[in-house]
């Protein structure tokens, strides 16, 4: 089977990190930060990684649109198994302004030019938590796409998707070429073992601009200001059902 | 609140950089110089985490990414310019990696392991398919072709949540995979190899019941028999020795000579008369077997000596001068992990309405420790390059005096010592057993009541520490060989 799979790898702040804002107000820090790969964007090299395994797919090609900073992402994803990836250069500039409207944009782009026949992307990447460069992917290729996958079975041109959506589960069929996004329960990602890690530094890492891909940014949205979420009142502790209930009705809560 | 906690640590980094910059001072341009050309022309060395020397120069010396505890490798990773220890794409790679395997895999398990005293078979089958027990070893054989660097990098970052999975995986690397590659021939690597990348651990054997300091009085004889030879003794201490496929053997096969008769041998575990006797009860490192060897006339081919018949005890010597850089990052990491495991607990709970963390005692007693342990730190990175390269003098040296200086070490600098590139492991081993003891015992105190429980991980780390100024050498026999070095120093100079 000749299906090339694209995977989506951006390139975010820790989970782990206690997210600070910026003194100017217009972003946090990202400085001296640790970063890593989305972790949904994890779960969907896994996949893309796992459908070629199991001969579903003949490649998966692992991308990333940003500065040339950086490139641990896609070297992650390569140890992790990807065969290939390519860096969209996007200038510096305008990386600040990168949002599904324009990654979308060069995703739809590269996956033409690949002759891809599945994107996989994670829901949303957390730093952001746009959750809709999948649907807008999808949107600009005019393609079928499945989002919040949590179990992906593959054949004959088609692919079975279970969604995980608000009343339980939901399966889809979609024919391919599709767009595939990646939820929570997906799977578990695999993290890269050492030799793979050394594999990883042979494999291809294309650079492209966005020139070579055909895209020009365009910026719709402007940041007018990032503040931190109002802090928590500290909570008391109750000693019984009567106190707590007395308790909410003294805030006004019930 | 907060903010008496931001005095304390500006009051530390205040203190630590005027305590950098007097070590700048001291060290000639001429030096400085000399570094940053080596960090140019010897392409090891761009692996290099020299924490003073980064091109930057001086400049450094106000950087906050020096006060390590947490997170050093994610600093570095992205204060570009201003890196504590640099590390390349790779190494963070495997770190990261190693971390995941740790937190997911080995982390849960350690606390029952320790209570068991036995090693989850499941954590060292993921030793092997993670590709941690043949860092070094060539592909051909199995191994990642990497460089001892990145095994003590994964040794320490195990050891921040459990030392006895680190010394497994250190043993296999730094003593029987290195053994191997460096002695054997071709057809015992064929062999040997590949199984000890994905299938057994080796034991290393060369304690007995009377050869312990004196490892050279070892009685394990090996007499010749035609092609072969017969070995006889019991060994004592042996780390690993339930799941290890091949032991590497110190026998004397000439006692006539001495310890100029002391020979590797290699023996499969299946040979008739070896087996492995009784385990022993251990305060620390529980996790980690550590069992009687008894030989009882085991036969083995010639063609089963590893290297020379009669160099056993330079080989022994030489393996353990670079195990003990392990050993090193055993404790260095064992005591990042537990800072790791404390300072959160102190941020966190609060005691005459102040969090535990911002009281003056609390804050000064763990800083030192805490800088020792980051110093100790780079210095276990940056000391792979103490070992092989003769052409590699000054880099190290800077570090090491750094070393001697740190507050809370009672040793005077003594930087004439540096140039010897002998005294280099035992200061560096002896180093890092004093740090994982002071940091360990330290944050015990600095809990409280939990730390003395096994609530957190603390006093787990307080009892395996004790193993760093046991083995490979005890403490006081790096400092009688340090010693050693001093007087000849002062013999030689007649200063
Ligand atoms: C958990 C564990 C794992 C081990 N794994 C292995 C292994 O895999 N393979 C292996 O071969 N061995 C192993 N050993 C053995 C270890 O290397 C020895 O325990 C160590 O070398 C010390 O020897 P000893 O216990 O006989 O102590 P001794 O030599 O009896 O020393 C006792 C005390 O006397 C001091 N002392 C002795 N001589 C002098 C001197 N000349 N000057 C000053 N002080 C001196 C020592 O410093 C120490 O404080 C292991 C030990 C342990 C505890």
């Amino acid at each position: 089977m000749s299906m090339k799979i694209l995977v989506g790898c951006k390139r975010v702040i820790d989970y782990a990190v206690k997210i600070r804002v910026r003194p100017d107000k217009m972003g946090v820090v990202t400085e001296g930060v640790k970063h890593s790969m989305n972790p949904f964007d994890e779960i969907a090299v896994e996949e893309a990684i796992r459908m070629k395994e199991a001969k579903k797919a003949s490649e998966v090609i692992a991308v990333r649109c940003y500065s040339t900073i950086q490139q641990e992402t896609l070297r992650t994803a390569l140890a992790m198994g990807a065969d290939r990836a390519i860096h969209v250069e996007v200038p510096a500039k305008d990386c600040e302004n990168l949002g599904p409207a324009q990654v979308s944009k060069v995703l739809a782009a590269l996956a033409r030019r690949e002759g891809a026949s599945l994107v996989l992307l994670g829901k949303q990447a957390i730093d952001d938590d746009s959750n809709a460069t999948a649907q807008m992917t999808a949107a600009h290729l005019d393609w079928p796409q499945a989002t919040y996958a949590s179990k992906v079975s593959s054949c004959d041109g088609k692919l079975t998707v279970t969604r995980e959506v608000d009343g339980g589960l939901e399966t889809v069929e979609v024919s391919l070429p599709a767009v595939v996004s990646a939820d929570l329960r997906l799977n578990e990602p695999r993290y890269a073992t050492l030799p793979n890690i050394m594999k990883a530094k042979k494999k291809k890492l294309d650079k492209l601009s966005l020139g070579d891909v055909g895209v020009e940014l365009r910026q719709h949205l402007a940041v007018v200001a990032v503040s931190d979420p109002p802090t928590r009142q500290a909570g008391v502790t109750v000693d019984s059902v009567d106190s707590l209930i007395e308790a909410l009705r003294h805030a006004g809560r019930i | 609140m907060n903010n008496s906690i931001t005095n304390q640590l500006r009051c530390a980094l205040q203190y630590k950089n005027g305590y950098m910059n007097k070590l700048l001072k001291q060290t000639s341009t001429a030096l400085f110089s000399s570094i940053n050309s080596n960090l140019v022309v010897n392409d090891k060395s761009k692996l290099v985490s020299n924490p003073l020397f980064q091109s930057k120069g001086p400049s450094l010396c106000s950087t906050p990414a020096l006060f390590l505890h947490k997170s050093q490798l994610h600093v570095s990773n992205c204060c570009a310019g201003q890196p504590l220890t640099q590390l390349n794409e790779d190494e963070i790679m495997l770190k990261e990696s190693v971390r995941r395997f740790c937190s997911t895999s080995v982390a849960p398990l350690v606390s029952s392991m320790d209570e068991a005293a036995s090693l989850d078979q499941g954590i060292l089958k993921g030793l092997f398919d993670n590709g941690y027990m043949a860092i070094e070893t060539p592909p051909e054989y199995g191994g990642s072709g990497l460089s001892f660097f990145a095994s003590i990098l994964t040794i320490e970052e195990i050891a921040r949540f459990c030392p006895s999975i680190s010394v497994v995986c250190d043993l296999q690397n730094t003593l029987l995979n290195t053994l191997f590659l460096k002695l054997g021939t071709e057809e015992q690597k064929n062999k040997y190899l590949p199984k000890l990348a994905s299938e057994f651990t080796g034991s290393f054997c060369l304690s007995e019941a009377e050869a312990g300091s004196d490892a050279f009085a070892l009685r394990t004889t090996a007499s010749q028999d035609g092609n072969n030879f017969i070995i006889n003794g019991t060994k004592m201490w042996i780390s690993s020795a339930p799941h290890s496929g091949v032991f590497l053997v110190m026998a004397n096969a000439d006692p006539g000579k001495g310890y100029k008769g002391i020979t590797c041998f290699i023996v499969d575990a299946n040979t008739p008369g070896l087996t492995v006797g009784k385990k022993e009860n251990k305060l620390g490192l529980r996790a980690s077997a550590t069992c009687e060897v008894h030989f009882d006339n085991v036969v083995v081919p010639r063609c089963n000596v590893l290297g020379e018949v009669g160099q056993g005890y330079k080989y022994a010597i030489e393996m353990l001068n670079e195990g003990r850089i392990g050993i090193g990052a055993q404790m260095v990491g064992l005591a990042q992990g537990c800072l790791d495991a404390t300072v959160p607990y102190l941020l966190n709970r609060k005691q005459f309405k102040q969090p535990l963390y911002s009281f003056q005692v609390r804050t000064t007693l763990p800083f030192p420790s805490c800088s020792t342990a980051s110093r100790s730190n780079s210095r276990s990175t940056a000391s792979r390059y103490e070992l092989p390269s003769p052409s590699f003098p000054a880099q190290p040296q800077a570090d090491q005096t750094a070393a001697l200086q740190l507050p809370g070490t009672n040793y005077p600098p003594l930087p004439f010592l540096l140039n010897r590139k002998l005294i280099k492991q035992p200061l560096y081993s002896f180093q890092c057993a004093e740090v994982a003891t002071r940091v360990t015992s330290k944050c015990v105190e600095l809990l409280g009541g939990v730390g003395f429980t096994k609530d957190l991980p603390v006093e787990k780390f307080y009892r395996d520490c004790k193993i760093g100024t046991i083995y490979e050498g005890t403490s006081f026999i790096q400092l009688n060989t340090i010693g050693k070095i001093v007087g000849m120093e002062y013999t030689r100079d007649a200063v």
